[in-house]
């Protein structure tokens, strides 16, 4: 892999949120959201990352887009390290990577036209001196916008509301692409979506990544929606990276205990295959992650657990061509 | 299952109309189905489709004004349920007919120890005294999979994970023996690993009393794992009813076609590009008297823009409500 071609590298990222303490005072702690997470983003591909909730897929989107200054680790776009810049320097930086959100109801300001909001982010540039866009190069970038995403120019000066969900998420698209972005963070952009209308918007995601190149970081709890937008997958538990390869790899040969359960409880629509198949039902739930662990994070649930599971934490190791895996079955690195 | 049988519930000709400051929401507009003993029945559909109307309607919650049951009949046992008092509707509603709702945290009273909302129903319907329908509360939390329910009976919805809310909503559903539960989406806001847990307790559980099941979701992959027969709807109307092996093998209503090919499948490795349907779903106010998929049908006739297709039934078993299939044009 040249260096070159990697747009985004995370190393070690890691995102704590305190709670307790302070004027209420009550027991002092930290929610250990995103406890180490590396990966790297070639240009032009899709990173898909998946997992139950609460696993920190959407923290981590957030920490790499500096939404939430991370505790510790670096985020480097085109090389540059953006946890290590000033507020000034982030907004020129963060130019590159924009981000689609989950609920196309919340993340759109209802008191805003759709032509508005589309043209908020070069707005935005243009007073910081970043961008330099006449009114009219706006308002045309605004048309050409909407058209691209499937909605007519005639629709910029109406209201959220006036929008169906699905239409709604195709003006968050067309405001994340605004400014001509290579990364785009796209925060279970289609879970909220009836299947008709995600299978609509899934397809505009590949069109668009076709036609501009773009590099998707592609957050969602469905595996079939995952499978079918990624080059790679990363599959996340409380907080960590367990298993990363190649989609198609990852859904033939599944390594990890929780990857080999998470694929065995997803439904699928065949009534033939589902009476054949044998599932792995875990046991509990996904443990809380306000306490710092010492052995595998998912010690708790697994089927195949051993005793140095719960001493030392599994690295994730590439085991295979591509294929790394945090679990001790396969190798034996941990921490 | 033996389809000579005698259906417990019967709805013929089902609508169910919102007054609203736009005009009328048609919200369930002429549905009809049968349930039989023991038998799981899917119901799916988009969201807006009527789903959650029809089964509110069945146990007559909707919220009225706005909404109002303008035609139909609902036979349960051969009674009519529609023109039931409510008096007698209570004897049934929760007894006899239980519902699970979508979001557990919403559906149990925050204020209250689990122990005192599932007794109160045991109390209410079975006559059991307070301590006996304790002791029959631990037991169907027992059933349902919850550790230490001597323990945990006595404690606050929070205290419960989403998971073991829905448990507890089962059991709770469950406890009076009913014969028919309407799980209204149990499992959408449940992780997968959690989903797989709650539809094999609810299976095993409902297989073991005997009770008919009538299962409402959005997932493709959830009734096609559970459930005997499907009704798939769109715009207040099922557009197919059927065995679940026959529609997911050969759908015939464009839509249910539309619908399976736009699901993307982790079992296939034909990495093309997902089919869609075109267009929005429609706006279900003033719905015009016509099939309400032809704008985004690919197979839309002249006929399906002036009249709602006729239903046709197969001896299979199949109902299919689309002009293509009907001979009187």
């Amino acid at each position: 892999m040249a260096e070159n071609d990697i747009l985004l590298d995370v190393k070690n990222l890691k995102m704590h949120f305190p709670f307790g303490g302070g004027f209420l005072g009550g027991k002092k702690g930290y929610i250990y959201a995103v406890d180490g997470v590396d990966f790297q983003l070639k240009k032009g591909e899709t990173l898909g990352l998946v997992g139950e909730s609460g696993c920190g897929k959407s923290t981590t989107a957030r920490a790499v887009a500096q939404l939430h200054r991370p505790t510790s680790g670096e985020v480097l776009l085109n090389g540059k390290d953006l946890t290590q810049l000033k507020d000034k320097d982030l907004i020129a930086a963060r130019k590159g990577m924009q981000m689609v959100f989950q609920d196309p109801y919340a993340s759109l300001n209802p008191r805003m036209t759709s032509g508005d909001i589309i043209a908020e982010p070069m707005r935005i540039y243009n007073t910081h001196g970043i961008l330099h866009m006449s009114k009219h190069e706006m308002d045309e970038r605004v048309e050409q916008l909407m058209e691209r995403v499937g909605l007519s120019r005639f629709f910029r000066n109406r209201f959220p509301h006036e929008f169906s969900g699905g239409q709604r998420q195709r003006i968050g698209i067309a405001r994340a692409l605004a400014l001509r972005p290579e990364l785009i963070l796209c925060d279970e952009a289609v879970s909220a979506l009836d299947v008709s209308i995600q299978a609509q918007i899934l397809n505009l995601f590949k069109d668009l990544q076709e036609e501009f190149g773009l590099t998707y970081l592609f957050i969602a709890h469905d595996l079939a929606v995952i499978e079918y937008i990624s080059t790679r997958v990363a599959v996340m538990y409380l907080g960590i990276i367990a298993e990363l390869s190649g989609s198609t790899d990852l859904y033939k040969k599944p390594m990890h205990p929780y990857t080999q359960a998470l694929l065995s409880a997803a439904p699928i629509p065949d009534p033939q295959v589902e009476k054949t198949r044998k599932r792995i039902i875990l046991t509990g739930d996904v443990p809380s992650p306000d306490k710092a662990r010492t052995g595998c994070y998912f010690y708790d649930r697994c089927w195949k657990r051993m005793d140095k599971c719960c001493q030392r934490k599994p690295k994730l190791v590439e085991v295979e061509s591509g294929h790394q895996v945090a679990c001790f079955l396969y190798h034996d690195q941990g921490i | 299952m033996e389809m000579t049988e005698a259906p417990i519930l019967q709805v013929k000709d089902l609508r169910t109309y919102f007054n609203t400051d736009e005009g009328v929401v048609k919200a369930v507009d002429g549905v009809s189905f049968e349930l039989r003993k023991g038998e799981t029945l899917g119901i799916v559909g988009e969201s807006g489709s009527g789903k959650s109307v029809t089964n509110l309607s069945v146990i007559n919650m909707i919220p009225s004004p706005p909404g109002r049951i303008v035609g139909g009949e609902i036979f349960y046992h051969g009674k009519d349920l529609l023109k039931m008092p409510t008096s007698e509707i209570r004897q049934i509603r929760g007894n006899k007919i239980s519902m699970i709702f979508q979001d557990p945290m919403t559906s149990l009273n925050p204020f209250l120890r689990i122990s005192t909302q599932m007794i109160e129903t045991i109390v209410l319907h079975q006559g059991l005294d307070k301590k006996a329908a304790k002791e029959k509360a631990i037991e169907m939390l027992k059933l349902a999979g919850i550790p230490s329910p001597e323990k945990r009976i006595d404690q606050y919805p929070h205290q419960f994970s989403g998971g073991m809310r829905q448990r507890v909503m089962i059991a709770m559903g469950l406890s009076c023996n009913p014969e028919i539960l309407i799980a209204d989406e149990p499992t959408s806001a449940l992780d997968v690993t959690i989903q797989a847990q709650i539809l094999d307790i609810m299976k095993d559980l409902t297989n073991r009393l005997g009770t008919a099941v009538i299962l409402i979701t959005h997932s493709l992959g959830v009734v096609a794992g559970t459930c005997d027969t499907i009704c798939v709807m769109y715009a207040g109307r099922f557009v197919e009813r059927g065995p679940t092996d026959l529609i997911f093998e050969s759908p015939m209503h464009p839509y249910t076609q539309g619908l399976i090919k736009s699901v993307p499948r982790l079992d296939r490795k034909d990495c093309g590009r997902l089919s869609s349907i075109r267009g929005q779903p429609p706006n279900v106010i003033d719905l015009p008297d016509c099939c309400p998929f032809y704008p985004r049908c690919d197979k839309a006739m002249d006929i399906c823009k002036r009249k709602y297709p006729a239903w046709k039934t197969f001896d299979n078993g199949r109902t299919v409500g689309c002009w293509l299939y009907s001979e009187e044009r």
